[in-house]
């Protein structure tokens, strides 16, 4: 050995570290919302596929261009604009214009994550920012709905989707006349459920998936399993998840007892609708839901609680949207009231 | 014991622990199974006259003078601080700034070793410490040198006087050894057993204590039967198993596995009635009181995928690294030392550091290994939570590293109890985003600590 000292490193303890770094765990999400993505274009043809590559472009394009112009090194790589991107396409209808998508994709990332500092300074999730504006900004296409499992799926788009930009969508009207003579009412199963207090479609099917819906979200089945890949990885916190859905299965299970006349019953509760979509995906975002082991129970309920109250009292038939931002921006606050005992606390003086 | 055996093993379900906290994998078979073997003395032993906490021990000894091994060769230099003695027979040499693994040069004395001596330990006394009283013990724990050999370096005798108003009903004694790689004090609770219960009982005896408990994790079940046949009659020393997971080895995570109890933020064990020693700490206590000798010599596990012979071997003091690489077969291409384990341990930036009374281990890690840690990038927090709930004192790891971006240090220690941590680095082991938690946290501590400081002096 020579006399001069070896190149050595000179590190800080821990001089270990095993967790899966960020942008693996966001890898993780995209490989986890896959079979969702499949499921979906399965069920509504290419439409869908389009309108998920029309999102997923939209969020990594704004995310980059915003980087650039801000001087700083693009973010892309961490994968989580693609997450954004494919969680707002399985949040929006099949048909739904892909202008209309790309603008939504770029408020979410813009305004919704971009503003605050990108990746970690969120407040809200991204995707969900960007459904509220579509909600607000096209109140139409965001409503219309299309029929599932239509026969030429595949070959033919929804003629809504490709509206040229800045045009009114393009009528579906005489499409479903063509491909569902025998009528589609064009309402989903909460719609219906809410206006008309009848179940249109058995519980099963609605577990299973074959109804209408958002892209991504008619399947609670599929959406539960590849939640329950995140989980086994780790990847995924599912306290969040069952908070929600005991909330909001427990209020409906309650209010179903006391009046089975008006409330559906539990299980279509948490089977129609975004419900399980988003509480599997779209709650559990880590940068806006709270860190402290409480907090995210609170912060669950919290969220299931406004679903089902907007769903059953409010004006518009499903809630999960709007009750996810509310959680959202509730959670700094949760996480601040929640902050764990410390070992060894002392007791609060004056209780001493 | 492997994860499934674990699992399937009922024993293990039922032992006690500490809530939160990681397994980090434990990388002792190394070194496990293998014995203490003594290393060579080296020409010349590097003597720091602060290897521990408190103020450094004051030179008794003048440059060109001889001296035998056992000798002291500085004394105490205040309550908080501990003697000096040589490890070796030969000549001091002088006094020298050298650099330790602490970082900064400190000084330390030269010791040139006579290789022709014998090297027996030629300075000794025989007492019965049966005879002594607790206040003797005290004295005499403090002339032995001893400091907290497993890596805090708290002089002993100082937690062997509590303060007046607590009673020290149990002795916790630690066998723990948390940090992956290092096998010293397995393998001291398995060959020492004898001068461990012997050292257990002066202990008991020095702050009244009727009871004891030696805790150790259960992937040491060796060491547990190992002590079990050793132990006296009375039942007044008890062996407990406790589940492997880091950082077990931490006091305060020890006295939760061990009796449930809970010492408060701020305070001593003895606030609660305990005291907690390291076994290799007892090990030698038990050794050297008997004969009133000086801590001279330590086990070291040297180990690591950079060395060739990985093994646990009794050091001199003093000893410098590059002797000690030399004598195991250092590979060259190592590029990352550190002393003591890899969770908490620290790198050292020479190869000149000597091994001191705190130093329980030297882990060699080559390019290979330390690649992937490396190279790893930094992203922003993204409030996962895994330091949440790994962090053993359950603080908010979090939020502290978010506020410590922001150097708002005074928020950090007033709401989120920064001084309680301990920086067992369980935060940073777990970061997906890589952020760098433990050290924000040691340079906001700093950096309050010595803003305390310029208001003590602005004030007086």
């Amino acid at each position: 050995m020579s006399e001069q000292g070896p190149n050595v490193i000179l590190r800080t303890s821990p001089h270990l570290r095993v967790s899966p770094p960020v942008h693996v765990i966001m890898r993780n999400v995209v490989w986890a919302l896959l079979p969702v993505c499949a499921f979906s274009i399965y069920q509504f043809g290419i439409s869908v596929l389009g309108l998920i590559v029309t999102c997923v472009a939209s969020c990594i394009l704004t995310e980059h261009v915003i980087c650039r112009l801000s001087g700083r090194d693009s973010a892309v790589k961490d994968w989580s604009a693609v997450i954004t991107g494919i969680l707002l396409a399985l949040c929006l209808p099949p048909g739904f214009p892909y202008w209309m998508a790309a603008v939504a994709g770029f408020v979410g990332i813009g305004v919704g994550k971009m503003f605050f500092g990108g990746l970690g300074f969120n407040v809200m999730n991204p995707a969900l920012v960007g459904r509220a504006f579509a909600q607000a900004s096209f109140t139409v296409p965001i409503t219309t709905w299309v029929p599932s499992m239509v026969p030429d799926r595949f070959t033919q788009f929804i003629p809504s989707s490709i509206t040229l930009p800045f045009l009114k969508p393009n009528s579906v009207t005489e499409w479903l006349g063509q491909v569902a003579p025998d009528g589609f009412t064009g309402a989903t199963p909460l719609a219906v459920m809410k206006f008309d207090h009848v179940q249109s479609i058995p519980t099963m099917d609605l577990f299973v998936g074959t109804s209408a819906g958002s892209a991504g979200e008619t399947s609670a089945l599929l959406i539960l399993l590849c939640g329950l890949y995140l989980v086994f990885r780790k990847m995924m916190d599912w306290r969040i998840t069952a908070s929600i859905l005991l909330t909001a299965g427990g209020i409906s299970g309650i209010l179903y007892m006391v009046n089975p006349a008006v409330y559906p019953d539990p299980l279509f509760t948490l089977c129609t609708g975004g419900l399980m979509l988003g509480a599997v995906f779209m709650a559990t975002d880590m940068v806006a839901s709270p860190v402290t082991p409480l907090g995210v129970w609170i912060y669950g309920a919290l969220i299931g609680t406004i679903t089902v109250v907007i769903r059953f009292w409010g004006g518009l038939n499903e809630g999960v949207m709007y009750a996810i931002l509310l959680g959202n921006a509730f959670s700094p606050l949760i996480a601040m009231i929640t902050q764990p005992r410390i070992y060894g606390a002392r007791k609060a003086k004056g209780a001493a | 014991m492997s994860g499934l055996a674990k699992l399937l093993d009922p024993a293990h379900w039922f032992r006690s622990t500490f809530s939160h906290g990681i397994h980090p994998a434990e990388n002792k078979h190394f070194t496990a199974n293998k014995p203490i073997r003594r290393l060579p003395f080296p020409p010349e032993l590097v003597l720091p006259l602060s290897q521990h906490a408190g103020a450094p021990s004051q030179l008794i000894v003048h440059p060109g003078q001889e001296v035998v091994r056992g000798e002291p060769i500085a004394k105490a230099g205040g309550f908080v601080s501990v003697p000096l003695h040589a490890p070796a027979t030969g000549m001091i040499k002088g006094v020298e700034l050298m650099p330790t693994a602490r970082g900064p040069k400190t000084p330390c004395v030269i010791l040139k070793v006579y290789p022709g001596d014998s090297q027996e330990v030629r300075f000794y006394q025989e007492r019965d410490v049966d005879k002594m009283t607790p206040q003797e013990i005290m004295q005499a724990v403090q002339d032995s040198g001893l400091v907290g050999l497993g890596g805090a370096a708290f002089p002993t005798h100082v937690k062997l006087s509590p303060p007046k108003d607590h009673k020290v009903h149990t002795v916790l004694i630690n066998g723990c050894e948390c940090e992956p790689f290092l096998t010293t004090d397995h393998r001291v609770m398995i060959e020492m057993a004898e001068y461990l219960i012997r050292g257990t009982q002066i202990f008991m005896k020095a702050l009244g204590a009727k009871k004891a408990i030696i805790g150790t994790e259960d992937n040491k079940l060796d060491a547990v039967e190992a002590l079990q046949a050793k132990l006296p009659a009375d039942g007044s020393i008890t062996v407990k198993a406790v589940k492997t997971k880091y950082p077990q080895g931490a006091e305060k995570m020890l006295a939760k596995a061990l009796t449930g109890l809970e010492i408060p933020s701020g305070n001593f064990p003895s606030s609660v009635g305990l005291a907690v020693f390291n076994v290799s700490s007892t090990a030698e206590i038990g050794e050297l009181l008997p004969l009133s000798r000086g801590v001279i010599e330590r086990v070291v596990t040297i180990t690591g995928p950079g060395i060739e012979h990985p093994g646990n071997y009794m050091v001199p003091i003093g000893t410098p690294l590059r002797f000690i690489l030399n004598q195991l077969g250092f590979s060259g291409q190592a590029r990352h030392l550190i002393m003591g384990g890899p969770m908490m341990g620290g790198t050292v930036s020479s190869l000149d550091v000597p091994v001191t009374k705190g130093c329980g281990g030297i882990l060699v890690l080559t390019e290979e290994d330390t690649k992937d840690q490396i190279s790893r990038a930094t992203y922003p927090c993204i409030s996962c939570a895994k330091c949440v709930e790994a962090c053993p004192m359950h603080l908010n790891p979090s939020q502290l590293g978010k506020l410590a971006y922001k150097h708002r240090y005074d928020e950090m220690s007033g709401d989120y109890h920064l001084m309680d941590c301990f920086e067992c680095g369980c935060c940073s082991f777990v970061c997906p985003s890589n952020i760098p938690l433990v050290q924000y946290f040691r340079i906001a501590k700093s950096s309050l600590r010595e803003k305390a400081m310029r208001e003590k002096a602005k004030a007086s």
